[in-house]
């Protein structure tokens, strides 16, 4: 498996020649993410989502144009590390576009980088709400983390009464609370009893849920970063008996990430969540997206959320560079960008909002249910229709 | 490995040439490798990082597995001057990086260096740990996990701005690591010096002679974490930013890596570590990044094994040789 | 008053796995003087024992504890008859940086075979939800956890206390010099001794899966809380490093659980400023 992904890694290196005569103009895309440490998972995904759509879309680019993708390492949330990197891919590589970004400290590192150098700069996974604000030059194709609480809360205030917050304690998990609650108060006569921010290296959830047991809300709402760390906090709910007392847990759709659900089981059944994407959706896009992936790498490789959101972002990159036929420049590029709209991805209709360079898209409510004996995230209605982040939204005004 | 530095703190010790070396090859970079400068601004700074821990750990002998963290209070003391209190200028903003860390070395050092052995790693330890939480927690005033952003350097002196080429920051760097390196020589050159020196070999006889050790090993310990600092402002100022792994314990370790590997206590393996590290780290590590870790770890644990006094060690005995022939 | 059983009760629990986990090392530091700061490594290999003894071959749960602990007690005896060994009486630093260099080692393997996430394990059922003690309810595992602390402290105490090898080993402790001029084999004594603390870490940190997350970052993550545990019990006192454990998983959850904001950073404040006027610990030797 990691002789595998190492080659994957160094095949990333490799020029994407077009079919026909030699290539006379490159464009060079430098794709900053997690190779070693923290992050891993995403960011083969990413490697893996670009390399596919590159593969896919060869024959689109304009005769004589040559798209090489340079990949870096940033060894996990290593802000220092990514802005080293930047800067080399600038300096040394001359790279046209930038991008990649699974943390978003190590994007806001970056953000001073693609100012001075005018590089655009494309956010394929970092979604702390302030990070599109720091450069010109960053557009953003993942989402805002402020936007799936909102809209959960918005949808969970209006049945429950009482709720309880607990969030990872670092940025996305303060934004998440923040907007949580937002969304939950503008129902009248809801209101929060209770909050906590848990260490962010927390394995053992069992004492800050004990304090929810106790305050007994009607629902409890969580954001921990995405992956295994949400199965051992579903665990500990469970564990504590807090399911049977009544208490439904609600959450962005971290807690259930497409990949962990076999390693959940059914403790996972009726799990509600508010997502950008998952891949179960009906969508036609979406089989497509999950065939593709399939027939490239294999039945068993499930596809995360980074995939789709790195997929767009090249199928952006792609038409900056066709629209300008292979000879791209910044600011037609960040023009192009800026006004990007897609409605074939697999997340459903997405688009750049021109003012402020960031997604709009839908957020989902979904269940955890079994579909043709799979755990599966099913979506069942949509909360937010074509949204902004409410952060970029309140402060761009 | 004491031979060398004896010949090194006797009073009036000449010159050597080779002194100079690292001062030409530091010129040379800059204008034979205009495109890697801001890597060679990196190597600077960790080099003066290095020099202060060869400071506490090479001369006074106390091993600390925490000195990371003057390097990242000065950090973050830079970038919240800037950010928090519009402090702009990066000479002041070094000055009060200097009197943070300074100040944070002056206060731990005062209850980390009354313990011993194994107490006292682990005091150093716990140190880091704490500032460490405490940044995390002050997402305020440091930004939390995700770093500090929004942090503006004036141009040094007024005419030069930091750009992205890294210019500016090398020859910054450079002039700081001159200052610095010519204080430490001198100190270590200095009857202060071989006091140290004693300390760390020999501390119930030093005490005996009427050295006052605790106070002499304190004013060590502020000085070094003064010059971290220092090294921590330089980073902040040339990359714009402060992130939460300045305080780190990654650091902390690899530091002592890189001093080990150049050699320890001779204030010169503290020029040679952090090239050769982060040289074989910039090529290396892009390629292969799982096995740079594990080859970190087994060529340490080579180095202690066969060849402590490092790079520099291993030299020695290759002139000695070559003189024996 | 339901709030402070909680408190205590999970307190309690994560002190057991500290202490499980640190003994060997105080007792190692007292016996050998090797400050050992890669001892968490055998903490995550116990772990990673258990999971994959459990995740991949099936081998059900009491087994998987065994072989945790027999996999960590012959890591720690083949590290230290070719590694370990080699430094007892030189000098701090290179002790500190051959344990950096194994951590380093240890983290970059199992990362290699691993991966980067933590690991998980599925409890056997009869281990999993809760029982129904006094009235009250108790988490079944963690109740598992603190009878097994329990026995094993009881089992640890009557081998040092009355046993030969038990007094060998304070024998050693107190005075090497003396103990080897009448005629232990105190170099024997060191292997058995660091080998058991080995596994015995090796146990807890497979009892402690749910405590502590076992990842690759495992060793560094963690040594600060082992670290504590040593030197705020006095080290090479089997007695101290059991209260000091207790302290610390009590002070720990207690922070938690009533002030989170505060986290961590009260507990270190305070041992920083506790050792700083005792550095010996609570029951160590106070020079």
């Amino acid at each position: 498996m990691r002789f595998f992904k190492r080659i994957l890694s160094i095949a990333a290196v490799v020029s994407v020649a077009v079919a026909g005569t030699a290539a006379a103009e490159t464009i060079k895309i430098g794709l900053i993410t997690s190779s070693s440490g923290q992050g891993t998972f995403l960011g083969e995904q990413m490697i893996q989502a670009a390399q596919l759509y590159m593969n896919q879309n060869k024959d689109r680019l304009p005769a004589g144009t040559d798209v090489k993708l340079i990949v870096r390492d940033d060894g996990g949330p290593n802000p220092d590390k990514a802005r080293q990197l930047a800067q080399e891919l600038i300096v040394r590589e001359k790279v046209d576009f930038l991008t990649g970004f699974i943390w978003s400290p190590n994007a806001a590192a970056v953000a001073p980088l693609s100012t001075e150098a005018k590089v655009p700069t494309l956010l394929m996974n970092a979604g702390a709400s302030i990070n599109i604000t720091l450069s010109p030059y960053f557009v953003r194709f993942s989402m805002g983390t402020s936007t799936a609480p909102f809209y959960l809360g918005k949808w969970a205030g209006a049945r429950f009464k009482t709720s309880y917050i607990a969030v990872t304690d670092y940025g996305p998990g303060f934004d998440s609370e923040k907007y949580f609650e937002l969304g939950f108060k503008e129902n009248a006569g809801a209101e929060v009893v209770g909050r906590v921010r848990m260490p962010i290296n927390t394995a053992d959830f069992v004492p800050y849920l004990q304090k929810v047991k106790e305050l007994k809300p009607d629902v409890l709402f969580v954001f921990v970063p995405t992956g295994r760390i949400g199965v051992n906090f579903v665990k500990a709910f469970n564990d504590l008996g807090l399911a049977k007392q009544g208490i439904k847990l609600v959450g962005t759709g971290d807690i259930t990430a497409d990949e962990e659900l076999p390693s959940l089981g059914d403790a996972a059944l009726g799990l509600l969540t508010v997502h950008h994407y998952s891949g179960a959706a009906e969508r036609q896009a979406t089989k497509d997206f999950n065939a593709a992936w399939a027939a490239a790498y294999g039945k068993d490789s499930i596809p995360s959320f980074a995939a789709p959101q790195a997929w767009d972002t090249m199928d952006a990159i792609y038409e900056a560079i066709i629209a300008q036929e292979g000879k791209v420049e910044s600011d037609e590029s960040m023009e192009i960008l800026r006004n990007y709209k897609s409605d074939k991805s697999p997340r459903g209709t997405i688009s750049i909002d021109p003012k402020t360079r960031d997604i709009r898209q839908n957020e989902y409510l979904r269940e955890v249910r079994k579909v043709e004996g799979r755990l599966a995230n099913v979506e069942i209605e949509i909360v937010g229709q074509q949204v902004l982040d409410p952060w970029v939204e309140q402060n761009s005004k | 490995m004491d031979g060398q530095r004896l010949k090194f703190y006797l009073p009036r010790a000449p010159f050597e040439i080779t002194e100079l070396i690292p001062w030409v090859l530091g010129i040379a970079v800059f204008f034979l490798l205009p495109e890697y400068l801001a890597l060679a601004a990196r190597i600077l700074i960790f080099i003066i990082l290095v020099l202060s821990l060869d400071l506490i750990v090479g001369y006074a002998g106390v091993v600390s597995l925490g000195h990371g963290v003057f390097f990242g209070v000065g950090a973050y003391a830079a970038g919240i001057a800037s950010v928090s209190l519009d402090i702009h200028d990066p000479l002041m903003q070094l000055l009060i990086a200097a009197a943070c860390a300074g100040l944070l070395g002056l206060l731990s050092g005062a209850v980390v260096l009354r313990g011993r052995g194994l107490t006292l790693i682990m005091l150093t330890l716990a140190v880091a740990s704490l500032v460490h939480e405490a940044a995390n927690r002050a997402t305020q005033l440091t930004g939390g996990a995700d770093g500090l952003t929004g942090v503006v350097i004036d141009p040094l002196l007024g005419l030069f701005s930091f750009d992205m080429f890294g210019k500016t920051a090398y020859v910054y760097s450079l002039v700081v690591l001159f200052i610095v390196w010519l204080l430490l020589r001198t100190l270590c050159r200095s009857s202060f010096g071989a006091s140290l020196i004693g300390i760390h070999q020999n501390t119930m006889r030093m005490q005996a002679i009427g050295t006052p050790v605790l106070r002499q090993l304190l004013f060590t310990y502020t000085l070094a974490a003064a010059i971290a600092g220092i090294a921590g402002a330089l980073l902040t100022q040339t990359s714009s930013f402060v992130g939460l792994n300045t305080l780190g314990f990654e650091l902390s370790g690899e530091i002592l890596v890189m001093l080990i590997l150049g050699g320890v206590g001779r204030l010169y393996g503290a020029f040679v570590g952090p090239v050769v590290f982060l040289v074989a780290q910039d090529y290396l590590a892009k390629q292969f990044p799982e096995n740079w870790y594990l080859g970190i770890g087994v060529l340490l644990i080579v180095v202690i094994l066969y060849a402590r006094g490092g790079i520099l060690g291993l030299l020695d005995l290759l002139v000695k040789k070559g003189v024996k022939a | 008053m339901l709030e402070v059983i909680n408190v205590v009760f999970h307190g309690a629990a994560f002190g057991m796995v500290l202490y499980v986990i640190t003994v060997g090392l105080s007792i190692t530091m007292g016996l050998m003087r090797f400050a050992n700061l890669a001892h968490g490594m055998f903490a995550m290999v116990g772990g990673y024992a258990l999971i994959v003894s459990m995740g991949r071959y099936g081998v059900p749960y009491p087994a998987a504890l065994g072989l945790a602990f027999v996999a960590s007690c012959l890591m720690g005896y083949v590290l230290e008859r070719l590694l370990y060994s080699r430094f007892y009486g030189d000098s701090e630093l290179a002790q500190v940086l051959i344990s950096i260099g194994l951590i380093f080692v240890a983290i970059a393997l199992v990362r290699m075979v691993f991966g980067p996430q933590s690991q998980r394990v599925d409890l056997p059922s009869y281990l999993q939800g809760q029982w129904h003690i006094f009235g009250l309810d108790w988490i079944a595992y963690r109740v598992f956890i603190i009878v097994v602390g329990a026995l094993l402290i009881l089992a640890l105490w009557f081998g040092i206390e009355r046993t030969r090898w038990g007094a060998k080993v304070r024998a050693a402790v107190d005075n090497r010099a003396m103990a080897q001029s009448i005629g232990i084999d105190t170099s024997r004594i060191f292997s058995l001794t660091f080998m058991l603390g080995s596994g015995l870490a090796g146990l807890g940190g497979a009892l402690g899966v749910e405590l502590l997350a076992v990842q690759p970052g495992y060793p560094f993550e963690f040594l600060v809380i082992f670290l504590m545990v040593v030197a705020l019990g006095g080290i090479g006192s089997l007695r101290g490093t059991f209260f000091a454990a207790l302290l610390i998983g009590l002070a720990d959850t207690a922070c938690k659980y009533w002030i989170p904001e505060l986290g961590s950073f009260l507990l270190y404040g305070l041992v920083i400023v506790f050792l700083g006027l005792r550095p010996g610990g609570l029951f160590g030797a106070q020079t």
